[in-house]
């Protein structure tokens, strides 16, 4: 591996993050997955850095889920996009900051199309005006919020409880990275580090002391796929695609696995559980499966949240043997508290 | 009219244009912009089909020129003039007054990491077809260390609109299977690969050598495009492709991959454009007067081509190009008063 191949890479692939002033949208799934992690992200950026952020509850859905199945069609979509950006100039706001991997890929890719399309976007003006009487300005900045991390990442860690230091050999926790296939692969200017080398997790990785583990089946998707999980007779390519992955990074001895997309961390986390039940087999140490965090979690760990208020329990991978290797200090029975 | 005569290159074509000048009693000027002469061709070791030495190609091509006005690190700064008398201002602060200039630029060779997938300059053993070149001229690259399986990429930057290099290179396929045969004669005990999209064998003898190096050497070709390039536990490449003949995906681990570089513009081929009052195509080569009848002429009157400035070529195009250049050169400044 030459480092100094891919941090050439990754210097092509800066991407502009705005400062302050963001106007955040939810997303649908992650707040069932991972109902914490979103909460986690506002009180780090508004209670510990300050910045502000704001959010409407008349925020929907992008329509994201539907249009990937083949329900909605893209004009539908993209007058869903409107009103949410209809929403942000009402707000005062200019900088768009997703939660959700699948939204800023839909974001990305209606206003690419308005770029290349214009008649499309002033059908689309049409459509939101004769929906909602709603008029919008497009974001002068759109990002992901792991972008906003990302751009966080050395704040964070100077204000850092925990490292991603193994407390028992001095070692940084080797770390696979994964990000969600929109964020990126269709518009690799758009995603910090590009599509082939994403750098976008392993910048808050190496700020935060760990190691980035490069395995073969990196560019892999998760197994979430859309289809492949929800037609239910795909779900046996999806636990494939799932399987790949594991067999593929365990010679690498991963501690942990970040990612930046709904359906990854969750897929990535209930597939181990499947695997083991199905195969006996698991692929972290002693018998153990390799823990799966959202970015703003392993951000809580850093900066010392308690882990259940992190909602790290509703991990179906036990999370515990990363903790021990950090050093943090839990109550076990307050893991099953509600 | 002047008879003296500026070939801007000191590749192959500006080369074999000086000779031709040289005997048709010019005085011929070579300007070029690195610190030695012989182009691409100084880089290389054999040349296909037939296995000719490069270096006696190019000492044949250096000696007959060797009293011939040279200068080297030199480039173009302006020129004045047309129609046949120009005053060339050089990096060097030289003027130069001709009344013909050859443009034997020649090509670049694409800069393979912008493949990002295939991995050059990340991964240790991800080399280009130039990289093996240098080793089989020197024996010696710590990445190729007795590798028991092996795989070439052709058409590395070529027919590729990712890039924007729509142009074939014509010359990548043959110099795959050159160096696939040449690799399994230094390590026989080697599996080798070739990843294609179609095989364009069209020179005298290039479907031979296509032969030989399924028959005597026992290459596998393989017809699809590799995905994706990563790195094992053990530093081995993992190499996913599609095997389009039998639709299937195929994913091999290798020793060592060697991306077939393809032939691009250079760089200052829009600002030379500009100076000599010429154009440039769409893939920003120099376009001719005429792609067909004339198409070593420049659309400026007293400027010709040779070689691969305008596009792909393989080496005896080249050279034949430079003679027919020279020949059309010499009958336009006949004409002239």
């Amino acid at each position: 591996m030459i480092v100094n191949g891919k941090q050439k890479i990754w210097s092509e692939y800066q991407k502009e993050i705005p400062d302050d002033h963001y106007f955040y949208v939810r997303s649908c799934i992650r707040q069932n997955f991972f109902p914490a992690s979103e909460k986690t992200f506002l009180d780090i950026v508004r209670n510990k850095l300050n910045l502000d952020f704001f959010e409407t509850e008349h925020h929907t859905t992008c329509g994201g889920i539907a249009y990937h199945s083949d329900t909605i069609p893209q004009e539908t979509l993209m007058t869903i996009v409107a009103r949410q950006f209809a929403l942000m100039t009402e707000s005062g706001y200019k900088n768009y900051v997703a939660s959700c991997i699948t939204s800023f890929g839909i974001y990305t890719e209606t206003l690419e199309t308005w770029q290349h399309f214009p008649e499309f976007e002033e059908k689309i003006r049409e459509n939101l005006w004769k929906a909602t009487k709603r008029e919008f300005n497009k974001p002068e900045y759109l990002a992901h919020a792991s972008d906003v991390i990302y751009k966080l990442r050395d704040k964070i860690a100077a204000r850092a409880k925990h490292r991603l230091i193994n407390k028992f050999t001095g070692e940084p926790l080797r770390v696979v990275e994964h990000i969600g296939c929109h964020y990126s692969k269709m518009f690799p200017s758009k995603g910090v580090g590009g599509a082939e080398y994403p750098y976008v997790l392993t910048g808050m990785i190496e700020a935060w002391g760990g190691e980035i583990i490069d395995y073969p089946e990196r560019r892999h998707c998760c197994g979430f796929g859309f289809r492949q999980y929800l037609v239910q007779a795909n779900r046996g390519y999806s636990l494939s695609n799932t399987h790949k992955k594991f067999e593929s990074m365990q010679p690498f001895k991963p501690d942990m696995i970040i990612t930046n997309c709904p359906g990854c961390p969750y897929f990535l986390d209930r597939w181990q559980y499947v695997i083991a039940e199905m195969e006996g087999k698991t692929y972290g140490e002693n018998s153990q499966g390799i823990p799966v965090f959202t970015y703003e979690e392993v951000a809580g760990l850093v900066l010392g949240y308690d882990p259940w208020d992190l909602g790290l329990q509703v991990h179906q991978t036990d999370v515990e043997p990363l903790l021990d290797k950090m050093g943090i200090e839990y109550n076990k029975a307050d893991k099953y508290k509600i | 009219m002047s008879k003296d005569v500026l070939v801007i290159g000191g590749g192959p074509a500006g080369l074999e244009a000086a000779n031709q000048l040289k005997i048709l009693g010019y005085k011929a000027y070579i300007v070029e912009k690195s610190e030695k002469l012989g182009g691409h061709l100084a880089k290389w070791d054999r040349l296909f089909p037939e296995s000719i030495s490069a270096s006696e190609t190019l000492d044949k091509l250096l000696k007959p020129i060797n009293d011939i006005s040279v200068f080297l690190n030199s480039e173009i700064v302006s020129v004045n003039g047309t129609d046949g008398s120009f005053s060339v201002l050089l990096s060097n602060n030289i003027t130069l007054s001709v009344s013909s200039i050859i443009v034997a630029t020649g090509f670049s060779l694409f800069h393979a990491e912008k493949k990002e997938e295939y991995g050059y300059g990340i991964y240790d053993r991800v080399i280009t077809s130039v990289d093996l070149e240098n080793y089989f001229k020197k024996h010696s690259d710590n990445r190729i260390i007795n590798p028991k399986k092996i795989g070439f990429v052709h058409c590395v930057g070529s027919r590729d609109e990712k890039v924007c290099n729509r142009q074939c290179s014509k010359v990548c396929c043959v110099t795959a299977i050159k160096q696939a045969c040449e690799v399994k004669e230094i390590f026989p005990q080697s599996e080798v690969y070739c990843f294609y999209m179609d095989l364009r064998m069209y020179g005298r003898y290039y479907e031979d050598l296509y032969l030989e190096a399924q028959s005597k050497y026992g290459i596998r070709f393989i017809r699809g495009r590799v995905s994706e390039v990563s790195e094992d536990e053990n530093g081995k490449l993992v190499v996913k492709a599609e095997d389009t003949l039998s639709s299937k995906p195929l994913k091999v681990t290798l020793d060592l991959l060697v991306l077939m570089v393809g032939m691009v513009k250079n760089d200052d081929n829009e600002s030379i454009s500009n100076l000599l009052n010429i154009r440039v195509g769409e893939d920003g080569f120099f376009k001719t007067a005429n792609p067909i009848l004339r198409s070593t002429e420049g659309d400026s009157q007293g400027i010709f081509f040779a070689g691969a400035s305008t596009g792909p070529k393989t080496l005896p195009e080249t050279i034949n190009e430079a003679k027919a250049t020279v020949l059309s050169m010499h009958n336009y400044l006949s004409k002239q008063v």
